[in-house]
């Protein structure tokens, strides 16, 4: 951890059930000063951030959302891992009050753990637009909490809610517990715990809480651990065997019986309970329509991919123009102090051709993530998994595996991390295996300027036609996949839908923000790099300094492999160097171009006429373009892409069959569409 | 009768879960317990059904659906 040095700061754990404000709450607490982002609503690794208030230093943790503490899920492990060690002082409950009986079964669990937990009681505000009460002072008194009313999105109930972690750091500030809840007849138990079970529960709990702490005298906490061997946990019962026979179906028993106990509560402290949620409904009827859903969506994506081209290009034209006048002024430097041509050819055509060549594709990439947050923050992407269940059912997985295939559009690194929330290891495998197929933003420069060299007007269908094809690649892929590994039980859809809710401006522009600063830094580190070990590579030979690129180290290589290539109209030298400089990052694919050619400002309209030319002279047309936008799509995923299925899938052969399964593909499908184009 | 079998906008309690133990478990966990009120808002033919329980709204696959024993309301 790297926090774990700054033994000061008091160490803030936010955990709650997904979709209940959690993160824009986080958000809200440490801005934008956060080490990790993930997309809004899928936190699937914890993150952390800093804040100050009155003079001490808090340490805030952000964990994936989930339902309870058992681990069925890779999130849920996370999380309970986190908030079982050592290393959380105290645990902020958020709760989401408009949908307060289901997200207090994760509070009363917390509860039992005995440690310093504070509730958080968010969305506060919705609940009394609903014409909703909540007696606050009655809940503290019957959970033994502090319970804190606040509004993530409109940022009250901030300060109100640290001073109260502050307090109750340490237990000895715990509220008494003034409830009698009608379960159990134990009256000392009560006066202890919030939540008492049934008697012949409790009986069970005490006779394996005092065989515990028989057993293990440091254990801290035998109740909760004896309740945790009722509900059958795998894990405490391997931490902590003892001999003794479990009785069956507890746990069944202990979930209903918590219910029961919420129900009492909701009865005492909700006053106005109404279930007035009638413009979420109403939304729901079109957008999941039986047989509009699908329609709905597809338009939808339709929107999101004409403004990614339309506005994106438009800006574009703007970045290209800086970039010649920048790019102009610093030949024009060269020249007036006379350094070497050398110098100037490296920092002109190398650096400043490859790096400034995907900087320019920095509007288009802001608009796809942009829209793809929006789609998110305001709810809709869980409705995507009901509407294309049914198609996902067909191709062997559950309607939730389209949301990681959805944020590729976005980076194929958060999405195959996304997959996590399927329980299903299977599942979750054949997901990763496919993601790659949906095509990200890093190769969206590629089509981009592929298209507009060699399509014209048809560019933007062109460019739109690699996701068809990506999403048609994945299912078929997958359908493979369902038809070779034997049946098995299929894990069916399962997920929450949200209210639908105006998408959060700070929650969106974070997230946006930090996309920037990844492509920015990309910009600045891989492509930077690649860009001079390829202009090394390319004027470089076995004879020292070549003027004639073709005698070049890069060229060498990749003249090896121009027979393997020429069926699928890519065997080209410049091109195979391209694509293998484009695993570093797909978007080196286009700066790689600039500098084989020395191409300046290769996304400007005289670049691509520049281009195209060259490319032209050797028999390159628009059949090689568009079969070479297909490989470029479908080929080995990015170096960091490969290294997040290796340590999501944790096997190397896996990971490798994965990359050869892409490459074979890309080589057949490009293969496929040359010839076909060709002959006509 | 299933949860599959309640027509859009109808309301029924649920009576048990025949599903596999660790999805019984979750579903109860997430607020499915015995003699909870339901409402269906929304199915597909597919088999998948969007439910209201306890304030809060899930998409089940058919699976699912089909496992969900209830009794009208």
């Amino acid at each position: 951890m790297e926090n774990s040095t700054n033994h000061k700061a008091l160490r803030v754990a936010f955990i709650g059930n997904p979709n209940c404000g959690k993160t824009t709450l986080f958000n809200a607490y440490t801005g934008a000063n956060l080490k990790v982002a993930n997309w809004p609503g899928v936190t699937v690794e914890k993150k952390e951030g800093s804040y100050k208030f009155r003079g001490e230093e808090f340490s805030l943790i952000d964990l994936p959302g989930i339902y309870s503490l058992t681990s069925y899920t890779m999130e849920e492990r996370v999380s309970r891992m986190c908030i079982l060690s050592d290393e959380v002082d105290v645990i902020v409950d958020v709760a989401d009050a408009s949908a307060l009986e289901r997200n207090m079964y994760l509070t009363m669990q917390l509860v039992e753990l005995d440690k310093p937990v504070v509730m958080a009681l968010n969305m506060m505000d919705i609940v009394e637009e609903r014409g909703m009460e909540i007696d606050l002072h009655r809940m503290q008194e019957v959970l033994g909490i502090p319970v804190i009313p606040v509004s993530a999105r409109k940022k009250t109930g901030l300060e109100a809610l640290m001073h109260a972690v502050l307090h109750h750091k340490d237990m000895s500030a715990r509220h008494r517990i003034e409830h009698h809840h009608k379960v159990g007849t134990n009256e000392e138990l009560h006066r202890e715990y919030a939540l008492v079970y049934s008697d012949p529960i409790e009986e069970k709990i005490a006779e394996l809480g005092s065989a515990l702490a028989k057993k293990y005298p440091k254990l801290e906490n035998p109740r909760w651990h004896a309740i945790k061997y009722l509900e059958n946990d795998t894990e405490i019962i391997k931490q902590y065997p003892i001999d003794c026979e479990l009785p069956d179906g507890c746990e069944s028993i202990m979930i209903n019986e918590k219910y029961d106990f919420i129900e009492e509560v909701i009865a005492e402290v909700l006053v106005n309970k109404e279930e007035k949620s009638a413009k979420t409904d109403k939304i729901d009827r079109l957008l999941t329509h039986p047989v509009l859903g699908i329609p709905v969506f597809l338009v939808i994506m339709a929107v999101v991919f004409t403004l990614t081209f339309t506005v994106g290009d438009w800006l574009k034209g703007y970045f290209e123009i800086a970039l010649e006048v920048f790019s102009d002024a610093v030949r024009g430097l060269f020249e007036a102090v006379n350094a070497g041509e050398l110098i100037s050819g490296l920092v002109v055509d190398g650096i400043i051709a490859g790096v400034g060549g995907i900087l320019t594709f920095l509007p288009n990439i802001v608009i796809l993530f942009f829209a793809l947050a929006i789609l998110e923050d305001s709810g809709y992407m869980s409705r995507v998994a009901y509407v294309m269940d049914g198609l996902m059912g067909k191709i062997g997985l559950s309607g939730r595996a389209f949301i990681p295939m959805l944020l590729g559009f976005g980076c194929t690194v958060p999405a195959v991390m996304a997959s996590r929330a399927l329980e299903d290891k299977r599942d979750r495998l054949k997901t990763i295996f496919v993601t790659p197929f949906m095509s990200c933003s890093a190769r969206l420069p590629v089509y981009l300027l592929l298209s507009q060299m060699f399509f014209g007007s048809f560019a933007g269908i062109a460019a739109f036609s690699m996701y068809v094809i990506g999403l048609v690649m994945a299912i078929v892929v997958a359908l493979i996949v369902s038809k070779l590994t034997k049946k098995y039980e299929t894990h069916t859809l399962l997920i929450e839908l949200p209210e639908y809710k105006t998408p959060n401006a700070h929650t969106i522009f974070i997230y946006v923000w930090d996309k920037i600063k990844d492509y920015l830094t990309k910009a600045g580190t891989t492509i930077f790099l690649a860009s001079i070990v390829l202009w090394f590579l390319l004027n470089f030979g076995m004879s020292g300094l070549v003027s004639d690129m073709s005698e070049s180290f890069a060229a060498s290589i990749a003249k090896f492999l121009v027979p393997v290539m020429t069926p699928t109209g890519l065997g080209y030298w410049q091109i195979i160097v391209a694509l293998i400089s484009g695993i570093a990052a797909k978007e080196v694919v286009v700066s790689s171009m600039s500098v084989l050619y020395g191409i300046g400002n290769i996304s400007s309209a005289e670049g691509m006429t520049a281009l195209s030319g060259a490319l032209g002279e050797v028999g390159f047309t628009a059949a090689n373009a568009y079969a070479m936008m297909i490989f470029v799509l479908l080929y080995i995923p990015c170096v960091a892409t490969i290294a997040t299925i290796k340590r999501e899938s944790g096997s190397v052969r896996f990971t490798l069959g994965a990359v050869a399964m892409q490459l074979g593909t890309a080589w057949v499908m490009s293969a496929v569409v040359y010839n076909i184009i060709s002959l006509f | 009768m299933t949860l599959r079998d309640i027509k859009i906008g109808g309301k029924c309690k649920i009576s048990c879960i025949k599903l596999r133990d660790d999805t019984a478990r979750r579903l109860e966990m997430l607020g499915l317990t015995q003699k909870t009120p339901v409402q269906l808002l929304n199915k597909k033919k597919s088999g998948a059904v969007i439910v209201k329980v306890r304030g809060t709204r899930f998409a089940f696959g058919r699976e699912i659906a089909e496992g969900i024993e209830v009794s009208e309301d």
